[in-house]
């Protein structure tokens, strides 16, 4: 456990600052509902006239007018891209750092196989979005509650579900791919999740594009279609599970060879 | 006699580039084994697979008679091991880094790391960041050593420590030695290797070139000459002579060959002065590099 807890401490200044930025962001916006919902005629018609760009959102699937349809169009993709851009910063970091801040000479050279090293810090990841997730999902009932709205319990637990898996899969994948680098940037964590997110934009305005929902997270997480449906895509859910799990084998299979130069 | 480490014609190659091409060298238990070589000829690397930290090409490699790449947890357990960069978490304390060392080997040791930081005089109560290299090298002295491990292998120990820690330092190493660890220092400085090893080996362009005792390394290398009352060297003794050197009426060289024959040869010359010299460490170091 000595890992994960060091772990666990070491990131902590960045968990709260990425917790702290989404939760304000996600209070603001929720916030700013009661005075849309005034004028959420003329803004659904607005985005009625928008074409691919509303559909781009998720603004064509749910209503504006609603306290969960604004939540799922304002919040929703702050919600998937804050935590997308913190699991991808964890996942490429936590292996990543050792070798480029050379603290990797430190840590193997004590009697720990490397299995347990990359199974604690895996968990200590994982406990990190866990809680920043929590705390987003408290402050989003709060806010609920906070524009005299009742609180959606089953459609909120489903977008928060679907975004915690998003996070575990996208931070599996940065893992694996800092296995194998020397020197893992933060800017390569974020770029990939900036690309899944842009794949995402464009299977949906991309009618066409329908393998674009197979290769990218953001496909099930995605708020407006979880709430327009009432449901979560169970299919894509799997396949995400199983990229999440071929990514963490494939960290493992990598770091227990690599050399530690 | 105990062999602790033991590698026979080690291999690591790194793609196209060399890494080591061929280390074999034993080292026995209660030995303070020195390990010299300039930059880049392989002695990092050979730590690094002695460590387990690079997967060997070809070879073998065993400490405590056990495998270096299998039996990896097992072996580091007796180990206490300080790197050349001695780098540490960001943020943390250094006492923090001596307690989280000693929890990632599940002992406390607080006792002993109280001992090494009053005798290194480290401040244990500073960021790592905030630390001279020379101070970084004390934090790593003391996750090397807190645990009492029966081997400790160091790299480049000395390098950034003031000599009075120095001194400390190799106190620290005779005492635990007295005890019956055993020490590896991969070293530039021979005339540590000289003072405190019993023996060591010689690495160039990754292959081991010489191992014996300190004493035989120096015995079987050339002899420093200096001689006085000849213009020049007969030419006999040309051909076995190294570094010639003119300082006014001496003329410096070293000598590699039978001590009889450099008599016979000097016995005809007109000298006003011979001295013959046992070679320093910097010449053995030369000898075996040219």
């Amino acid at each position: 456990m000595t890992i994960y807890v060091h772990e666990w401490k070491q990131n902590q200044k960045s968990l709260w600052i990425w917790t702290i930025a989404v939760a304000a962001m996600i209070l603001i916006c929720m916030m700013l509902y009661p005075q849309m919902k005034e004028q959420a005629d003329s803004v659904s018609e607005m985005f009625s006239q928008m074409g691919g760009f509303s559909s781009a959102f998720g603004m064509d699937q749910v209503n504006f007018g609603d306290a969960l349809g604004f939540f799922a169009i304002e919040c929703g993709n702050v919600l998937a891209l804050g935590g997308v851009m913190f699991s991808a910063l964890l996942g490429i970091g936590m292996l990543g750092k050792e070798e480029n801040l050379h603290t990797a000479e430190f840590l193997l050279t004590h009697p720990i196989s490397r299995r347990r090293v990359l199974a604690q810090k895996l968990a200590a990841m994982y406990t990190l979005l866990v809680v920043f997730y929590a705390i987003n999902f408290v402050v989003t009932t709060a806010s609920f509650l906070g524009v005299g709205e009742e609180i959606p319990w089953k459609e909120l637990e489903m977008v928060y579900a679907a975004n915690l898996l998003l996070a575990f899969e996208v931070s599996s994948i940065c893992y694996a791919v800092s296995a194998f680098l020397r020197t893992a940037s933060a800017g390569m964590g974020i770029g990939i999740g900036i690309l899944l997110y842009f794949f995402n934009l464009y299977g949906n305005i991309a009618k066409d594009a329908e393998w674009v929902k197979y290769v990218t997270p953001f496909s099930y997480a995605d708020a407006s279609k979880i709430i327009a449906d009432g449901a979560l895509d169970t299919k894509l859910l799997w396949l995400g599970l199983v990229y999440l799990v071929v990514g963490i084998a494939i960290a493992f299979f990598r770091y227990i060879r690599k050399d530690i130069a | 006699m105990e062999t602790v480490i033991q590698t026979e014609h080690l291999v690591k190659k790194y793609g196209k580039a060399r890494g080591i091409t061929d280390v074999s060298l034993t080292v026995n238990a209660g030995e303070i084994y020195g390990f010299m070589g300039p930059n880049g000829a392989g002695k990092s690397t050979t730590i690094r697979s002695l460590l387990g930290l690079i997967q060997i090409t070809g070879g073998t490699a065993q400490i405590f008679g056990k495998d270096c790449t299998r039996e990896k947890a097992d072996i580091l357990k007796k180990i206490g091991y300080m790197p050349s960069e001695t780098v540490f978490y960001k943020g943390m304390k250094v006492k923090d880094v001596i307690a989280l060392s000693a929890k990632l080997r599940g002992k406390d040791c607080r006792k002993q790391a109280d001992i090494l930081c009053e005798r290194l005089r480290l401040d244990v109560d500073r960021k790592v960041e905030q630390l001279s290299l020379g101070n970084r090298k004390k934090v790593g002295i003391v996750c090397a050593m807190q645990h009492e491990p029966e081997l400790c292998i160091f790299d480049e120990p000395t390098s950034g420590l003031d000599p009075l820690i120095q001194k400390v330092f190799f106190d620290l190493i005779l005492e635990r030695n007295k005890e019956g660890a055993t020490f590896f220092l991969s070293s530039h400085v021979l005339s540590e290797v000289k003072k405190y090893c019993t023996r060591a080996a010689i690495i160039r362009e990754g292959k081991v070139i010489a191992e014996d005792s300190v004493e035989n390394l120096i015995a079987g290398s050339a002899r420093k000459v200096t001689v006085s009352g000849i213009a020049d060297l007969p030419e006999k003794l040309q051909k076995r002579v190294k570094k010639v050197t003119k300082d006014g009426e001496q003329i410096h060289f070293l000598y590699q060959g039978e001590p009889k024959m450099l008599l016979d040869i000097l016995h005809t010359q007109p000298l006003t002065d011979l001295l013959i010299e046992e070679p320093d460490m910097e010449e053995i170091f030369l000898h075996y590099y040219q």
